[in-house]
Parts: C-alpha cells; sequence; structure tokens
C-alpha cells in the first residue's frame, strides 16, 4: 500500500510499504477512505516531539470500513463505516472504566519510556511518535486499529465522509476544549489560535452557551473564518497588543475562560516570543509556550485557562505567580475521545454541526508531502487538508 | 551457547576493587610516558578485565573461589540487588494468583524468557535470553505458595542466575488487586554486570516493570499491546534502537 512516511525533520515522502495485518484478537483493518492532516503534525514534520524513528507512518484523522476484525473483536463486522478516533483505549482498565479514554493503562507498548519522561504512561496514539506507542498511522491506504471493539464509531449511510471525518480528533477536541471550560451564562471565551481546533472550540463555545467568544490569530483568513462563519470577535496580535485590547473588550474584568488552542509551537510578535525561537532552536528549551503565557495573564481572577493545544516538554517561564495569585483553574489533556463522538455525532446527524467548514484543500495521498509544506506556511489560505488514498474513493 | 557460572570465581567485592584498582593503575602507568609505565599500564588492564569477567586465572589455578553458592547467603544483607514494584490490575486476585501459579504461562508476559519448565514438586527449569545471543539457565523452587495471596521462589545452587523473590496479590476492595514483586537477585555478570545493563537501559527492574505492564494489559485486555509486525516506510541506520 501507499502511507506518508517520516524521514526526519521537513522531509516526509509517501512511499511503498507493506499492508497491515491483524496482529491481535481485537484488532481491525480499516481502509481508509478520507485521512487529514492535524496541525499537531507539524510538531512531528518540525522535529519537536521526540522518540520519531524514519519509517514512522504518520496520520491520526482518518476513517474508513472494515476489511478484516480479529477473532476476538464482536463489535465490528467486515464493511462497516467507522470513524476511528486518535486516542487508542482497551476500554477495560481503571482509566477507560473511567472515562479517561486517552489516559488508557495498556494501549501504549512503549510504557516504560513514557514513564520516564511523565512519570506515568499515557494512551497509545495513532502516527505521534513512539513515546505514545509507536503506532502506524492513517495518512495510508490501510490501517491496523488495535483495541478496534472499543474506538472506531460506526457511520451510517449516507452522511458524507467530510462532515464526520473531523469526529477523529479536531471537533471532539475543540469541544473538549470549550467544557473545560465550564462556561456559565455571560461567559466571554477568549481563544489563542484560530486553526481547525480552534475553530471547533469557537463552535462549541457557543454550542454550550458562551455569551461572546474573542478569537486571537495573525493569519487573514483564519480570522475571517472565526469572524465570518463562527461569529466570533477577533484580535490580530501582530496588529494589537492582545492583553490591553482584551481588558478593554471585557470592561476591565478580563475574559472569563481562556483556550490554548496552540500549544508547544507558538509563534508571536512579542518579546518572549523571540527569546523562545532562540531557546528551542539552541535546544535550552523544549516548547515554546507564548500563547499560554499570554492566556494565563490575560485570564480574569478566579477564570479557568483550558488547553487542547499539545505540549511535550519543558515549558520556560511561565507566570506561575499569576495563575496562582489570581485562582486560576487549570484543565488540559489529549481529549477523552469516546466520551463525545457519539453526542456529537448526533448533533451532525440532527444538522446542529457541520465541521467541514474548515477544509479548504482536498488532495489525493500523493501530494501530502506537498500540502505539508503549504499547511505549516499557512500559504495559499491552507486552513485544513483532507487526503484521499484511493483514487476511486467516491464518499 | 551458556555463560557457566564456572567461569567466575571472584566475590562482587574483589570484582569492584579489582575493577577499580585497575583503572587507576593504568592511569598512573599512561601518564608516566615511559616503559615501566606501559607495564603497570598492562598490569592495570589485567585487573579491569580480572573485575569485568569476574574471573581470575590465578585463582582457577590454585582452586580458589571466593565467590558463595547458597542463595541465602549469596544475596545477604548488601550483596544482592533488592527491586520493589506494583501495579494495580482490575482483574480479581484468585484469577491472577492462577495465571502466574501456572508458572509455564510465565514467557507470555516475560518475552526475555525462552521457556519455564514446570518439573513438579515446586521445582521448575528456567532459559532466558543473555547478551550476545546467549542463554542463562536456572532452576527454581517454589519456596512460599499461599493460594491466591503469594507465591514466593529462590534459585538452587548450581545456577547461572542467584534470585530470590516473591509474588503477592493483595485485593483492593473494588475488584481490583495490587500485585507487589519483590526481587532479590545477582544478576549473571554481578553489579558490574547490572551497572553496564543500567547503562545500556536493559536494567533488571525496568524489565520486571515492562513485565508487570504485560501481565496487567493481558490480564484485562485479553492481550499484550505490540507495534511487531506492523508495517514501517524505510528506516535509516541513524535510528536509536
Amino acid at each position: 500500500m501507499k502511507a506518508l512516511v517520516w524521514h526526519g525533520k521537513n522531509d516526509v515522502r509517501v512511499e511503498r510499504v507493506p499492508d497491515p495485518a491483524i496482529l491481535n484478537p481485537r484488532d481491525a483493518i480499516v481502509r481508509v477512505t478520507t485521512s487529514a492532516i492535524c496541525g499537531s503534525d507539524l510538531h512531528l514534520l518540525d522535529g519537536y516531539i521526540p522518540t520519531m524513528q524514519t519509517g514512522d507512518i504518520l496520520g491520526h484523522e482518518f476513517m474508513g470500513e472494515v476489511v478484516e476484525v480479529g477473532p476476538a473483536n464482536r463489535k465490528l463486522k467486515r464493511d462497516d463505516r467507522v470513524v476511528v478516533p486518535f486516542t487508542i483505549a482497551c476500554g477495560n482498565c481503571y482509566f477507560c472504566k473511567h472515562e479517561l479514554w486517552s489516559c488508557c493503562d495498556n494501549s501504549n507498548p512503549n510504557a516504560g519510556m513514557a514513564e520516564k519522561l511523565y512519570g506515568y504512561a499515557t494512551s497509545g496514539l495513532f502516527g505521534y511518535s513512539h513515546l505514545t506507542g509507536g503506532y502506524a498511522g492513517g495518512q495510508a491506504q490501510y490501517v491496523r486499529v488495535p483495541y478496534a471493539d472499543v474506538g472506531p464509531l460506526q457511520i451510517p449511510e449516507g452522511i458524507p465522509d467530510e462532515k464526520v471525518l473531523f469526529l477523529s480528533d479536531i471537533l471532539p477536541t475543540g469541544y473538549m476544549a470549550a467544557e473545560n471550560c465550564n462556561i456559565t451564562q455571560g461567559d466571554t471565551i477568549a481563544i489563542w489560535g484560530c486553526g481547525p481546533v480552534g475553530q471547533m472550540a469557537i463552535k462549541s463555545s457557543w454550542l454550550l452557551g458562551a455569551e461572546r467568544v474573542i478569537a486571537i490569530d495573525a493569519v487573514p483568513e483564519r480570522l475571517r473564518m472565526a469572524r465570518e462563519v463562527n461569529m466570533a470577535e477577533t484580535i490580530n496580535y501582530e496588529e494589537q497588543d492582545v492583553f490591553d485590547t482584551l481588558k478593554t473588550m471585557t470592561g476591565g474584568r478580563g475574559p472569563d475562560k481562556c483556550i490554548d488552542a496552540v500549544g508547544l509551537e507558538s509563534h508571536g510578535a512579542t518579546f518572549d516570543a523571540y527569546i523562545d525561537a532562540v531557546k528551542t532552536s539552541t535546544f535550552l528549551a523544549t516548547d515554546r509556550p507564548s500563547a499560554l503565557r499570554q492566556a494565563i495573564h490575560a485570564c480574569r481572577k478566579g477564570g479557568v485557562v483550558s488547553i487542547p493545544g499539545v505540549y511535550g516538554g519543558f515549558l520556560d517561564k511561565i507566570p506561575f505567580g499569576a495563575a496562582f495569585q489570581k485562582g486560576l483553574t487549570f484543565k488540559m489533556g489529549q481529549t477523552h475521545m469516546m466520551r463525545y463522538m457519539k453526542p456529537l455525532l448526533d448533533r451532525i446527524q440532527s444538522g446542529e454541526l457541520d465541521p467541514s467548514f474548515v477544509i479548504t484543500h482536498r488532495v489525493p495521498l500523493e501530494r501530502a508531502p506537498d500540502m505539508y509544506k503549504t499547511f505549516k506556511d499557512k500559504a495559499d489560505g491552507c486552513i485544513k487538508v483532507v487526503l484521499k488514498p484511493h483514487p476511486e474513493t467516491v464518499h | 551457547m551458556q555463560m557457566r557460572a564456572t567461569s567466575i570465581n571472584l566475590s562482587e567485592t574483589e570484582r569492584l576493587a579489582s575493577a577499580l584498582g585497575g583503572a587507576l593503575l593504568a592511569a598512573y602507568g599512561i601518564s608516566q610516558r615511559s616503559k615501566s609505565g606501559a607495564m603497570i599500564a598492562a598490569a592495570g588492564g589485567a585487573l579491569i578485565v580480572r573485575g569485568a569477567t569476574g574471573f581470575c586465572p590465578g585463582y582457577a589455578a590454585v582452586g580458589i573461589d571466593t565467590r558463595r553458592s547458597d542463595t541465602k547467603e549469596a544475596l545477604a544483607g548488601s550483596r544482592g540487588t533488592p527491586v520493589e514494584t506494583a501495579v494495580t490490575i482490575a482483574r480479581p486476585h484468585d484469577e491472577l494468583y492462577r495465571f502466574w501459579r501456572h508458572i509455564e504461562n510465565l514467557p507470555t508476559i516475560m518475552p526475555h524468557l525462552v521457556s519455564v519448565k514446570d518439573r513438579g514438586e515446586k521445582r521448575s527449569h528456567w532459559i532466558a535470553k543473555a547478551p550476545g545471543g546467549r542463554t542463562v539457565e536456572w532452576d527454581a523452587e517454589i519456596i512460599n505458595d499461599d493460594e491466591n495471596e503469594l507465591i514466593g521462589w529462590r534459585t538452587l545452587e548450581g545456577s547461572d542466575v542467584v534470585s530470590a523473590g516473591s509474588v503477592r496479590f493483595k485485593p483492593t476492595g473494588q475488584g481490583e488487586t495490587m500485585v507487589v514483586v519483590h526481587l532479590q537477585y545477582e544478576p549473571p555478570a554481578g553489579k558490574v554486570g547490572a551497572t553496564i545493563a543500567w547503562l545500556l537501559g536493559h536494567e533488571p527492574s525496568q524489565t520486571i516493570r515492562e513485565d508487570l505492564w504485560r501481565f496487567k494489559a493481558l490480564m484485562e485486555t485479553g492481550e499484550v499491546p505490540t507495534t511487531e509486525g506492523q508495517p514501517r516506510g524505510r528506516q535509516s541506520i541513524l535510528n536509536y534502537d
């Protein structure tokens, strides 16, 4: 089959690789009908996530048809149409039973590696370094899905792929980010980052009853999407001082809840952002958290900082004093996917939600390497790239 | 090929002293930059080899063995390396006990074992993988067997590996079981070996933790997670593992 393979920093290629096979009794093999490039894949492209190996197949947002199931899998059958969540969960351990799916105890075969870095190992992920299991990802024609009787969500016929594809990651991720804000009547939500997760977080904040949503970015088409499609107020951080503007917009009180939908490769036009860029490029720090610093600084007293953006290592100069003195609450982590997939599918089926609005590019898998570059450079109005691994796919 | 117990005839203390002393002599010898210095360095080198291998040809010639062969004595005091590790498994304790007590099951969760043969009367024969494609073998006996609660074992005299240990199954009250493994071991190459293994990332305590994760995954989910055999693209020789 064909798959997108990581070869090093800024080097991804589409190659012929062996087809996947069932390796464990609960596995399934999925023929991928639609896949996508995630903003967090750019962290892999840029070499920010440790424990990548040349030859690793990327991709963790995908859906398709079941072509083979393992002997112990009693949930799926051949030809089922499924969306596969990016986190892998066993369904049996303490954490799965408590719906903390992304904290699954059993799905990461490299638990030792993760334990060294994080104290405890979290769930396996598709195509996202060996620290999270080293599972081959879904920017490929076929994928092996472990514990496939737990994660994959069956999709009824009649709904196009593009409407449900983002149940695999960004829609539940944006939704959990908003839910973590514990939105109450009258709340103003400020969201750093108007990429796909930021857009989903804006939509979800409205769904959960926000009074105002203010979105922060510097890419014109992303700000325009936030304003025109998702009805948010916007701040361009290259043109306005974020803290002063937010403070004024909220009558001096500050936003009630803040969402960092940027993560470890924050850009930004502030002095600290430049210092971070120098430090990470000289290995003095691993992550660039300037959006997170702003969110902590700008959040109102007693507010919530919700973090769907990915962090992987050690952060420098986090204004923890501000967080403590203002009594902030922090909520973060990889999304507990299976809590949200079915309820959000219901909202899609009822017409209440259609996350396909973020898609700007649709290309065959062969063009994925170019698209990584386009997406990274935010060129050509690129916000979300959808990949078609099989030329004949009709969905 | 096996690493035979007879190829080691030095005690741990003597091996460490030999290796360290040898290193000092070698460093001194080299710093002299002279003929006699070279001889001192060579003698130091021989001592390092003696410490690292645990074998002294001189002792062998006259039949001296400073190792002790009795398990209890060998592991007494500071000699054994103790390891204790725990994992909580969402299965009843009797089920976990039964899996473990059927010791021929253990290679399923311990991939470094080649085989375990139950020889009856609480005795068993173990074969494990060792560095360089070799194997080590030992005989063990269960010295403590409290049904559903505890299994204790020790290796028998004449084994390549000297160890004693126990696994305890404690119900937590929420239908889960806390499994605690306590192990006291003297690895094949002694403390020198443990140090080298630690530097190379194959420390026994880490191995035991990984065995326990596999045990937990197998008992909770019915399978051991793996990526072995999955597709991948062309690899570079620069990969770290």
